[in-house]
């Protein structure tokens, strides 16, 4: 599996309106509806990050779904700094303020 | 557009309050288009739009129906629900308005995002509501430009 980038937030909403396929996905939230989140996206896998750990549901749904998790004791800002330094990049640089579509 | 051939219908019902299932009927009906092979921007829009519709429904309502249309261009998600409706949908529309409990924040919804990101990522929205008796939502994506 080859990703080049990333989103991060906590509110499954933004993630929803931001994120793009095959990125990678940087949350604090560990309950199932991250991985539902990650389904309906084409997310390629989830980091869970201030070392919080994803509940047995979450990590069953993963499973049945086919999405890696992986987890850091990293905060958020660290584990996408880290992330940037290696070459990723975010899924899109910045909001443009009127609309969220990507058409 | 009524008379539209149909390639499949198909419907869900989902269950107010159970958080735990939340999700499951976008995930079926994405794997339905996707076996369809659905260009995946119109599959990940549908699967955006009714999940977040089913995530309404869970945190909204005492149950709800969501229908799957693939026609030949377009694919139709409509939900009707049972529940508290909506009292002012100009208020309800607005990105940042919420009435969500503690358990949606906790799912990490709940931030006032959700029709607004239904409109947007429709190419067609609809929305009507009854307060004290429900919701339904149309939406209509394109899949063959």
């Amino acid at each position: 599996m080859e990703v080049k980038t990333a989103f991060g937030a906590d509110l499954m909403s933004d993630v929803l309106a931001f994120a793009q396929s095959g990125s990678l996905l940087l949350t604090g939230l560990t309950n199932p509806q991250v991985i539902r989140t990650a389904d309906v996206l084409d997310i390629s896998a989830i980091i869970i990050v201030r070392g919080k750990r994803p509940s047995p549901d979450t990590v069953q749904l993963a499973g049945d779904l086919g999405i890696p998790i992986l987890v850091t004791r990293f905060i958020l800002f660290e584990t996408a700094g880290r992330l940037y330094q290696s070459g990723i990049r975010g899924c899109l640089v910045k909001v443009d303020g009127s609309v969220h579509s990507h058409g | 557009m009524a008379d539209e051939p149909l390639i499949y219908e198909n419907q869900f019902n989902v269950q107010g309050g159970n958080f735990s299932d939340a999700g499951k009927v976008a995930s079926h009906i994405k794997a339905i288009l996707k076996g369809f092979g659905i260009p995946s921007e119109a599959v990940r829009k549908t699967a955006l739009v009714a999940y977040e519709s089913e995530i309404n429904i869970v945190s909204y309502a005492r149950k709800g129906v969501i229908h799957l249309r693939l026609a030949p261009d377009q694919i139709v998600i409509e939900t009707i629900d049972e529940g508290s409706g909506i009292a002012d949908i100009e208020l309800a529309m607005q990105e940042g308005y919420s009435t969500a409990t503690d358990k949606i924040r906790e799912m990490g919804f709940g931030a006032g995002m959700g029709l607004a990101n239904i409109r947007n990522f429709s190419d067609i929205f609809h929305i009507s509501s009854e307060p004290g008796k429900g919701t339904s939502l149309k939406m209509i994506i394109k899949w063959r430009p």
